[in-house]
């Protein structure tokens, strides 16, 4: 085990006394005896959690017996799958880290994903999983396998506990890492017999790794190298990051732009972390950014990327990549530094730290000259057309109308494909931590069981779920969870009839050879009524904004079935292999190229 | 520049971290020549002999990657340091009595000892370099190798500090590690 030794049952100095009072407890008669099952409790209670999602099974009933004694609210989801992305849908929108529990075996193999998803975008998870009772691990037991050996890739750390004494530090440890430095996901795997076990509990106050000690605060040589390169620029763009959030640097980071008036584009992630409506704001980059951003990249001559880690959809093929720029990279994560693209100004630290280092060192400026040329670079005829208003439903028109009812305040979640691009093209966020999607790992079925985590994480919030008719066939069985917990979430579902993405890949680089995308449904109208929520089904283009309306006016879920034009894709596109220069416009916007 | 880089590893003593440092690099496709690992001269901590090739830059990459394992606590790239590289190697060579001698005159030009013996076979202890071992391989190889096992290469710094030298808890020792690391664009892993 990598924890510290747990301290003697009569020792009480240096122990938290936690909410709960346990240690006022133990100056009188020593800490409580408890059992592993109480401990886990307990310690999630002290590091403040107060909503998790699981799902029970054999390995973890003990955990079960102990969770109504607790202040714990257990959100019982239909798959485990959902729990890690539901407590990630809750870490982002509270910045707390997110908590789910499955069983051994098929319980705990059902996290992987949503793991992965949360270590791609580096999101604070803690997983814990019941193992088989130690006597049986190695055996091949009923319900037994090696999480941390599956989990190795897909984890920040993980931890199998040896000893029940260990629960309680290696839980305390598993927030610090899931929390600090570059943040991720963190499982603990606790044999059965060991959440049976007791042992006396007092909650660690500190935790000590000599192997982990993250640079938050950077080199001011480093931040001097990057000012002096920013006082140089005559074109110079920032690449904002999901780092920005994660750090919580939104307002230094507007306090950056406002003083040095560069503008600023957004990675898929990095959006919300600087007001949209803001005219230096140029919105999204990459694979399906805007034309006017690509550009901006090709012609800028310093590129300042803050909290991004230059994914391939993000800067499509490298070798176009802001040919003519110099690069200031700011990460937390040293190992991010150089990784993918060549950078000529590293500065390792954590985003709001380096940021108000970096203010004092930067002059204010005004860049209106290259904000102009920018501007000048939009696809007018494109922004124009998104007002006309065709019969069927266009895809855009439903993420504004959404936007506008809500006044562009409500948390949106996503899955992954068009519907996602058209949200991130059109939405228009303004707040951070409100745009919760799947950036890196692109897992389908993330949008209605990360909101279920959003609304109980922010239930001051609206929250909207927009989702594909292929992702939400992969995640309908969270409609129970959120029936069963009655939030008041809606869930908007684009509904081509298609796997969208897939067949929009498949028409423009494949000869429209369409296989395996045509995808039926369920009548969701139906499913909702059958879920006891309400459905609703909208056809034409004048039933959006009533639609919208009154789903916001019902308490409780609400499933909105957008029925749209079946062959509509994204524009604009890159395609797969081509520089951000290369992109793609749709036909009858692409005379201003 | 694409090279032979020799990686000394210091990792705290726990259950599964050679399958961690192990499973990183196949998860990064980096290809490990050969690896050692065994006690350090401190308590509670490994040391891990890392041979991989690649260009720099990569190796640069692998140094980081490591370091984000909880349990690697120093990580130094001995490529171009002067520096100790020795393996071992035990060599069965059939040995027919008329052959005896020659094979023993070649062990001893290679400093081998002669560990084991029967009517049939001598079994060769040889320590060194790696390449120095190659040639003794390849000169007994025409008398019939029965078995043969190499360590594969165990590093160390000639005099100076260890190569865990910053990481006896000194607070320095990451700031040091981190900007010296990044800050320079320099290889990561040299100090």
């Amino acid at each position: 085990m990598a924890v510290a030794h747990p301290q003697s049952p009569t020792r009480t100095e240096g122990m938290a006394a936690g909410p709960d009072g346990v240690g006022a407890e133990s100056v009188r008669k020593g800490p409580p005896i408890l059992s592993g099952a109480e401990i886990t409790c307990r310690s999630l209670e002290a590091e403040g959690v107060t909503v998790i999602f699981g799902y029970p099974g054999g390995a973890v009933i003990p955990l079960y017996d102990a969770l109504p004694g607790s202040r714990l609210h257990h959100v019982l989801v239909r798959f485990e799958q959902w729990a890690a992305l539901a407590a990630q849908g809750y870490a982002r929108v509270t910045g707390r880290p997110g908590v789910c529990i499955a069983t051994s075996g098929p319980g705990a193999t059902n996290l992987v994903t949503g793991l992965a998803d949360a270590m791609l975008d580096s999101v604070p998870l803690v997983a814990i999983t019941g193992q088989v009772g130690q006597p049986m691990i190695g055996r091949d037991a009923f319900q037994e396998v090696d999480i941390t050996g599956i989990t190795l890739p897909v984890t920040k750390h993980n931890y199998l506990v040896q000893r029940v004494e260990d629960i309680a530090p290696t839980i305390k440890e598993a927030f610090h890492l899931a929390t600090s430095g570059r943040p991720g996901p963190v499982l603990v795997d606790i044999p059965k017999n060991l959440l049976i076990a007791k042992a006396p509990f007092s909650y660690p106050t500190g935790v000590g790794r000599r192997g982990y000690q993250p640079t938050s605060v950077p080199n001011l040589r480093q931040v001097r190298l990057a000012a002096e390169a920013i006082e140089r620029a005559e074109r110079p763009l920032i690449m904002a990051g999901h780092g920005i959030m994660l750090s919580g640097a939104s307002d230094p980071f507007a306090r950056f732009v406002e003083k040095t008036g560069i503008p600023v584009i957004f990675t898929l992630l990095g959006l919300g972390c600087f007001p949209e409506s803001d005219p230096r704001a140029l919105g999204m980059m990459g694979m399906h950014g805007h034309k006017h951003v690509n550009d901006a990249l090709d012609a800028c001559d310093l590129l300042v990327n803050i909290g991004a880690r230059f994914d391939d959809r993000a800067t499509g093929r490298l070798d176009g990549f802001a040919a003519n720029a110099k690069i200031v990279h700011v990460d937390v994560d040293p190992a991010e530094i150089g990784k993918n693209v060549r950078t000529d100004v590293p500065v390792v630290g954590d985003a709001a730290e380096v940021l108000k280092a970096l203010i004092e060192e930067v002059a204010e400026r005004r860049r209106d000259e290259w904000l102009g040329w920018i501007n000048g670079r939009r696809n007018r005829p494109l922004e124009a057309a998104l007002d006309d208003r065709p019969p069927t439903p266009e895809p855009y028109t439903i993420v504004r109308a959404i936007a506008a009812a809500s006044n562009g305040e409500a948390v949106v979640t996503t899955d992954v494909g068009q519907h996602q691009m058209w949200t991130a093209q059109y939405f228009g966020f303004d707040h951070p931590d409100r745009w919760i999607t799947s950036g890196g790992l692109g897992t389908m079925g993330f949008g209605l069981p990360s909101a279920i985590g959003a609304k109980m994480g922010r239930p001051d919030l609206e929250v909207w779920a927009v989702v594909g008719d292929g992702g939400i066939q992969m995640s309908l069985s969270e409609l129970a969870t959120a029936a069963q917990e009655g939030l008041d979430i809606n869930i908007a579902v684009i509904n081509n009839g298609y796997l969208g993405m897939v067949r929009q890949w498949q028409d423009l680089f494949h000869e429209k050879n369409y296989s395996q995308v045509e995808i039926t449904g369920p009548n969701l109208e139906k499913l909702a009524g059958a879920y006891g929520i309400t459905g609703i089904t909208v056809r034409t283009d004048a039933e959006i904004a009533p639609a919208i309306a009154r789903a916001r006016s019902i308490k409780g879920p609400v499933l909105l079935d957008f029925v749209v034009e079946p062959e509509a894709n994204v524009y604009p596109i890159v395609p797969p292999g081509a520089s951000n220069s290369e992109m793609l416009h749709e036909r009858r916007f692409r005379d201003t190229e | 520049m694409k090279q032979r880089h020799t990686l000394v590893v210091l990792v705290e003593d726990h259950p599964g971290v050679l399958n961690r440092v192990v499973s990183l690099m196949r998860r990064r496709s980096f290809n490990i020549d050969a690896i050692t690992v065994g006690h350090s001269e401190q308590p509670g901590v490994s040391r891990m002999t890392l041979v991989v090739d690649g260009e720099d830059e990569e190796v640069e990459q692998v140094g980081k990657q490591l370091y984000k394992l909880m349990e690697v606590l120093k990580v130094t790239d001995l490529t171009g340091e002067s520096c100790v590289s020795h393996e071992l190697a035990l060599i069965k060579v059939a040995a027919k009595a008329q052959h005896r001698g020659e094979i023993l005159q070649v062990a001893a030009i290679f400093g081998a000892k002669v560990v084991d013996a029967t009517p049939t076979t001598l079994l060769l202890e040889a320590t060194g370099r790696e390449e120095r071992i190659d040639a003794l391989v390849a000169m007994v190889r025409g008398y019939g190798i029965r078995e043969l096992v190499r360590t594969g290469p165990a590093a160390m710094v000639r005099g100076g500090p260890s190569a865990g030298a910053k990481e006896n808890g000194r607070p320095e020792r990451d700031r040091d590690r981190k900007t010296v690391t990044v800050g320079d664009g320099a290889l990561a892993m040299a100090n």
